[in-house]
């Protein structure tokens, strides 16, 4: 089946998500479609699936226009989507989940799931899925949910699939269980859109790549094509992939963390068994695939965690078990990792989130009253000093853009005297000007003594700000290796070897490794 | 894509010990009342159970329980369950539901026998106690059904009460107008479905928080059978009433099953709305956990954005389960006027739609859950109006307290898990 | 714990979430369309593109942000209206269901003027009486009768106490349902001190005003300690607490709080000493409890706008991931401002028993926990708008009474137009679309 887009346009009030998009999935291929977090590719798809309605424009299919009032229209369409959030209810069965929309029923609408069960069966045997049709989707991991999400669009008979970030929460494991399987939807005459802002797998599996900045379309590109010159496309300059930073110079280890394991109330281990150090003046940069537990171990040190076993120390002071008050109390600042959830309180002004975990402090409060005065004069240093866009500190935070809210969070957590600063994802969601003034600010922070630990997922992020480099996997620690290391090893970790067995992996096929994953 | 992955280490997966020790410390809590209240202090004496009355076509024997050694044998038991609980939690994780079960049936047999032991006459009629407790079950059961119906579908309904109360007057006046009992019936139900209008219009078209809505529609159905009790049914043509007279919906036993000791008299000399109650459970639990309907309304209230993507009108689906659920909290309201009382009074529903939103709760939202919990309810509702002209060892104020107390421990997770459909209370706003 | 789906929750390219990215680079940084996506949220309709977080499953600090948010938003134009168009609908109903009216419809078509003329007495009599009974009645034989103000001052006071509850409640993220158990509890220790203990006559009315609030403390506190220990919703737990609090108070009147003699459920009254004084003699019934509510007034503004406390707690409603990780312990927040709510209402109690009733009863409350609900609301969660919405339904206590009898229209009617302004409030858009209104502006964040 063949898909096109013509010319789409979608604006939600003044706001223009998606500008005159032009885009033709060919049968049978493996179309990518490339750009930043936020750049429109997931309001793009939800327009083909009939979720948004375009401004203008037509989709046509096999050359036909037709206009989806709906996501069941697109379904009768032979569109399928697998959402980057789970549509999966999770108290249902997967049977429930499969039938839900397009249920066989019996006399008075009485279910008839045996249907259903049977084709969740023949799919499975067909794609070598293993997915129980009984299993409660809440118990199942997340990549099997995923395969719940396409068995759902293969028994509504879709020919175009939509992937839409779907690696994003997967292990290198799932992921390579996706892209076979992606392959071999794509053998059996099914066209796929995966929407990713990942260039290596992009290049990996697609067939072409059509990349999306800003809501616009800026280019089309084979697989072929040179990483940096994807990137190029995708966020609209060429990287500087080396931002000017000294050498560190580290002192002496005021950072440690021995043995940490946490777990979640049902008893998984989320992080398992880590143990390391930061000294004074260095950047240490936890690398890894989202949800590995580098959140989790940040969230422990901050005394976010119930069940937390091993020791923090900082200065030589025990941090595990006490509460956050505390833990930020002792010197911490901590840049959480969402910060529309963690980071600010988007009804507050600007000047009442700078203080969010000052106001018990001198100057900003005396005995139990505030002193507005001196939170006005903070406000009005922080954002001239941080270069906040905004006509003024008294607006609420949520009407910034979400570079200037991020500048806010890491104004207020710098604000103080520092003993550790740890950022989770300092950058994301952040616009290209921004992100080199976070970086900067934060090797400023380095420079002046601070251990500093940075968590992210973005191997361009942590090649760029840090001393040393530490991956996690499935929660365990891989290994901690020089910050310089190459992007072949630390991807090798980040799949779950150890630096030891990656390196002489490395070594005994430099060759191969090097080509593929540079 | 060659590289060589390790294999997912297993520690990433092992169940470690966290659990909830809840249950077994509220257990262990039981117990140790149990031990004190039946067995240590439990009355001397024998405590009488009658099940038949006297007109019943099958007598049966009375029950006579000795009041001490059956109290001593029920904190015996509740102990040794008590202790059970705490072996499983640690061995396997969690409580069976039987062993809940066994403690609960165990617990409230031990309170009895204390109760009745304890009274003066030390004897009770079930029947009496059982069929009594109908006047206060079968609204109770109706309101409770309204919640699974809003609330299954992602709408929390606080309403409930302005709903019966709606139901009440409009059968009443209704009535009185058209002197015919089935058309009251009708209009109870419109005048149900006119408060869910409300309801739904402002909390899923103008995204109003629905306890809000809720809250504040009770005030106003009160507000309005208030004023128009005061203006139109306290007209009097030659000294009657003649607007507030209803006719009455008769008794219609079934033969051979109203025979039946106990449940006879229970569930088969009902009105028509009684048996229309019974019908209701099993039809709205068979739709919501076996048909299309029901599947689909579960997803909207658990996951909406789920059941949109599958091509299911979120809003629509919300709004006529809304609708439905007013009409039969409306037929319910009508009980009051229709069978049990043959006028209206201002406020006559008497918080008992708080009480339909307790059962509801404590029923884990799932009809027949909600049916047994009103029978609770309205069982520890009638002992405690029976009792409440004996001497007995417990007030009957706080039997009266019972149901809201139950609810609060299942809130509290101490008493069973209740989870409520993941999506009540939520607004769906599309993109 | 955080699901791992969850994580990227605000990394997909929702507009309403993301707009910043999309729109910022260079020196336009933050421009009008970030701006424009906040107000959508602000109003809870409109453009925004944003889907509601259900995917994680249920979480109860979400509804707590909604509440906050819906109350805070709307322009006081809008509440003026409501009033207004409350008054209307209540105003038709007087006129449909009056005889008079229904007489003169009765031959509508021959002359319709007379119908409107008699529907426009009777509304304007019962309003009339309405505004006098609340203000100023120049006819009334008695004093009292003549300054409906002070009555309307009167049923004010345990309002106001009581709205407040519900207001601070409201800005930490809880919705206190359980002020008529708080006043119930209140009323009932304020009681036992009033009639139970000999005091010295100025210690005999602090002691039982601070009995009072701690037995709303107590009552509310349940409520908070069960939501942040167990994480059992505020609303369930408050309903049942009430009706446990009724059966409560009926036990102890039975028992040991009855009157000695007496056959009724009904407490010894007050003894002097533990009554407020009246303000303006005997012929008013306007007592202390008033200042005291005006003091708790001023003592509320203080605490939500000024201190670290009120700070904290309006993170908390606004936000708890986020106060969380500021080193607020949230748990900590939601049993304190149950305590401050279930003794604000624990006073509207006092107000009751010391001001008013002079004696406990089961009725002691009268329906003052859910008028305070809707006052609150009224009031849109601030302390001095919830000091005027409970002027406005005590004026309305105070004159329906009046109307009753001078008019022989129910003062059922004013619940019914209490409630229709509520719902009028919560609901914005509704009263824009009637008066065509435009969605009012906001400030956009960029240049």
């Amino acid at each position: 089946m063949k898909l096109e887009l013509k010319g789409i346009t979608k604006s939600f009030g003044s706001l223009v998500a998606n500008d005159h998009i032009d885009l033709v999935v060919q049968p049978g291929e493996i179309h990518g479609l490339l750009g930043e977090n936020g750049a429109g590719k997931s309001t793009l798809m939800n327009v083909l699936y009939g979720l948004y309605e375009p401004s203008s424009g037509e989709i046509l299919i096999d050359d036909k226009a037709v206009k989806f009032s709906g996501p069941a229209d697109a379904m009768a369409a032979g569109i399928g989507m697998v959402h980057q959030h789970f549509m999966l209810v999770p108290v249902f069965t997967v049977a429930e989940n499969v039938a839900l929309g397009k249920e066989a029923t019996g006399f008075a609408g009485v279910l008839d799931l045996e249907q259903t069960r049977k084709k969740i069966r023949d799919i499975s045997a067909k794609y070598g899925f293993d997915v129980d049709p009984d299993a409660v989707v809440e118990d199942l991991p997340v990549g099997v949910q995923q395969r719940v999400e396409i068995i759902k669009a293969l028994v509504r008979d879709a020919r175009i699939l939509i992937l839409d970030e779907p690696t994003a929460v997967l292990t290198p494991q799932e992921t390579d269980e996706l892209i076979s399987i992606m392959r071999q939807l794509k053998d059996s005459g099914t066209s796929l859109v995966f929407i990713t802002h990942k260039l290596r797998e992009i290049k990996a599996i697609a067939d072409t790549i059509t990349v999306i900045r800003r809501g616009k379309m800026v280019g089309t590109a084979l697989p072929s094509a040179a990483t940096t010159e994807l990137a190029a496309l995708m966020v609209g300059r060429s990287v500087s992939l080396a931002l000017n930073k000294a050498d560190a110079t580290p002192g002496e280890e005021t950072f440690r963390v021995r043995n940490l394991t946490v777990m979640d109330d049902a008893g998984h281990r989320l992080v398992d068994d880590v143990s390391f150090g930061v000294g004074t003046g260095e950047i240490l940069a936890i690398a890894g695939v989202q949800g590995n537990g580098q959140t989790e171990l940040t969230e422990a040190v901050l005394g976010l965690h119930k069940h937390v076993k091993g020791s923090v120390t900082l200065d030589g002071r025990e941090l595990v078990g006490r509460n956050v008050r505390q833990v930020l109390d002792a010197g911490v600042g901590f840049v959480p990792e969402d910060r529309q959830i963690d980071g600010l309180v988007e009804h507050f002004s600007i000047a009442e989130n700078l203080i969010l975990d000052l106001y018990g402090k001198a100057p900003f409060s005396r005995g139990s009253t505030l002193n507005r005065a001196a939170i006005a004069r903070h406000a009005e240093a922080k954002v001239v000093e941080f270069d906040v866009r905004t006509p003024s500190a008294s607006v609420p935070v949520g009407t910034l853009s979400g570079g200037n809210q991020q500048k806010v969070v890491l104004a207020r957590e710098l604000s103080r005297p520092l003993k550790l600063f740890i950022a989770s994802q300092p950058t994301r969601g952040v616009d290209v000007g921004s992100i080199e003034f976070l970086h900067k600010r934060i090797i400023a922070e380095r420079d002046k003594g601070t251990p500093v630990v940075i968590v992210s997922t973005e191997l361009d992020e942590v090649l760029e700000l840090a001393d040393r480099i530490a991956v996690l996997y499935a929660g365990a620690l891989m290994g901690i290796v020089p910050g310089k290391s190459s992007r072949s090893l630390l991807g090798l970790m980040m799949a779950g070897l150890t630096a030891t067995e990656a390196q002489a992996q490395l070594d005994a096929s430099a060759t191969t490794a090097e080509g593929e994953l540079s | 894509m060659s590289t060589v992955i390790k294999t997912e280490p297993n520690a990433f997966k092992d169940q470690l010990a966290v659990r909830s020790w809840k249950l077994p410390l509220t257990f262990g809590a039981l117990a140790l009342f149990a031990i004190l209240v039946f067995a240590i202090f439990g009355p001397d004496g024998r405590a009488t159970f009658r099940l038949s009355q006297d007109g019943d076509a099958w007598q049966l024997p009375d029950l006579v329980l000795p009041a001490k050694p059956v109290g001593i044998l029920a904190a015996a038991g509740c102990v040794a369950l008590a202790i059970l609980s705490y072996l499983q939690t640690k061995l396997e994780g969690r409580t069976r539901r039987s062993v809940s079960n066994a403690f609960t049936v165990l617990f409230v047999l031990g309170l009895l026998v204390w109760i009745i032991g304890g009274t003066k006459s030390q004897n009770i009629t079930l029947v009496g106690l059982f069929t009594g407790a109908m006047l206060i079950i079968t609204p109770l059961v109706f309101g409770s059904l309204s919640g699974v119906l809003c609330e299954r579908s992602g709408v929390v309904n606080i309403a409930i009460e302005g709903q019966l109360l709606a139901g009440a007057f409009t059968a009443a006046l209704v009535g009185s107008i058209t002197g015919n009992a089935y058309a009251a019936l009708v209009a109870a139900a419109a005048a149900g479905v006119l408060v869910s209008v409300l309801l739904a219009a402002f909390s899923i078209k103008y995204l109003v928080n629905q306890i809000i809505v809720g809250v504040v529609l009770n005030v106003l159905v009160a507000g309005l059978t208030g004023f128009l009790f005061e203006k139109i049914m306290k007209i009097k043509v030659q000294g009657v009433t003649v607007y507030n007279d209803p006719p009455h919906l008769p008794n219609l036993p079934i033969p051979l099953l109203s025979d039946i000791p106990m449940l006879g008299p229970m569930f088969f000399r009902q009105s028509i709305i009684g048996y229309l109650m019974l019908v209701l459970v099993a039809v709205i639990w068979f739709g919501l956990f076996r048909t299309r309907w029901g599947l689909r309304v579960r997803a909207v209230g658990e996951h909406p954005q789920a059941a949109d993507t599958m091509g299911i009108n979120v809003n629509r689906t919300r709004f006529i389960n809304v609708l439905a659920g007013g009409a039969v909290a409306g037929v319910g309201g009508a009980y009051f006027t229709l069978v049990a009382v043959s006028s209206f009074s201002k406020d006559m529903t008497g918080g008992l739609g708080f009480i339909a939103l307790a059962a509801l709760i404590f029923g884990r939202w799932n009809p027949i859950g909600a049916f047994l919990a009103a029978l609770l309810f309205g069982v520890a509702g009638n002992l405690q109006s029976i009792l409440s002209l004996a001497v007995t060892p417990i007030d009957g104020q706080f039997l009266a307290m019972l149901p809201y107390a139950l609810t609060i421990l299942a809130v509290s997770g101490l008493v069973g898990k209740s989870r409520a459909p993941a999506a009540s209370g939520e607004p769906y706003i599309k993109g | 714990m955080r699901d791992p789906r969850g994580v990227e929750a605000n990394e997909s390219d929702q507009p309403a979430v993301s707009a910043g990215s999309l729109t910022g680079d260079g020196p336009a940084d933050g421009g009008a369309p970030a701006g424009s996506a906040g107000e959508a949220e602000l109003t809870g309709v409109g453009t925004s593109g944003r889907l509601p977080s259900t995917a994680t499953g249920g979480d109860g600090d979400h509804t707590g942000k909604r509440i906050v948010r819906e109350i805070m938003s709307g322009s006081a134009l809008v509440s003026v209206l409501a009033v207004v168009v409350a008054l209307v609908i209540g105003g038709l109903l007087i006129a449909v269901t009056d005889k008079r009216v229904a007489a003169a419809s009765g031959y509508f078509f021959a002359e319709p003027g007379n119908t409107f003329a008699a529907a426009w007495t009777a509304v304007s009599e019962a309003y009339g009486a309405l505004l006098r009974g609340a203000t100023y009645d120049p006819g009334a034989r008695t004093w009292l009768g003549q300054l409906g103000i002070f009555e309307t001052l009167t049923f004010a006071t345990p309002l106001i106490l009581a709205g407040l509850a519900v207001t601070i409640a409201f800005r930490a993220g809880l919705f206190n349902i359980g002020a008529q158990g708080q006043i119930i509890l209140g009323a009932t220790f304020a009681g036992a001190v009033g009639f139970g203990l000999d005091l010295p006559p100025v210690i005999h009315l602090l002691a039982v005003i601070v009995a009072g609030a701690i037995g709303g403390a107590i009552w509310g506190g349940i409520a908070g300690v069960l939501k942040a220990r167990t994480g059992a919703h505020e609303v369930i737990v408050t309903i049942m607490l009430n009706y446990i609090a009724l059966s409560l108070v009926l036990y102890l009147l039975k028992n040991q709080l009855k009157a000695p003699g007496s056959t009724n459920p009904v407490s010894p009254a007050m003894k002097d000493s533990a009554v407020f004084p009246l303000l303006l003699g005997d012929n008013f019934r306007l007592h202390a409890g008033f200042l005291l509510a005006v003091v708790a007034v001023v003592a509320i503004a203080w605490l939500l706008n000024r201190s670290t406390l009120g700070f904290e707690l309006r993170a908390i409603g606004a936000n708890p991931s986020a106060a969380r990780t500021a080193g607020m312990i949230v748990s900590r927040g939601y049993i304190v401002v149950m305590l401050i709510s279930g003794a604000l209402a624990g006073l509207a109690g006092v107000a009751q028993i010391s001001g008013t009733e002079k004696s406990l009863d089961s009725e002691v409350a009268g329906s003052i926990g859910f008028d305070a609900i809707t006052v609150a609301l009224l009031g849109r969660s601030t302390p001095w708008g919830t000091f005027f919405a409970a002027l406005l339904f005590g004026a309305f206590k105070a004159g329906g009474t009046s109307m009753a009898v001078n008019a022989d229209v129910s003062i059922d009617i004013v619940l019914v137009v209490q409630s229709l302004i509520v719902l009028f409030i919560a609901a914005p858009p509704l009263i824009r679309a009637m008066f065509r209104l435009k969605t009012p502006s906001t400030r956009g964040a960029g240049a």
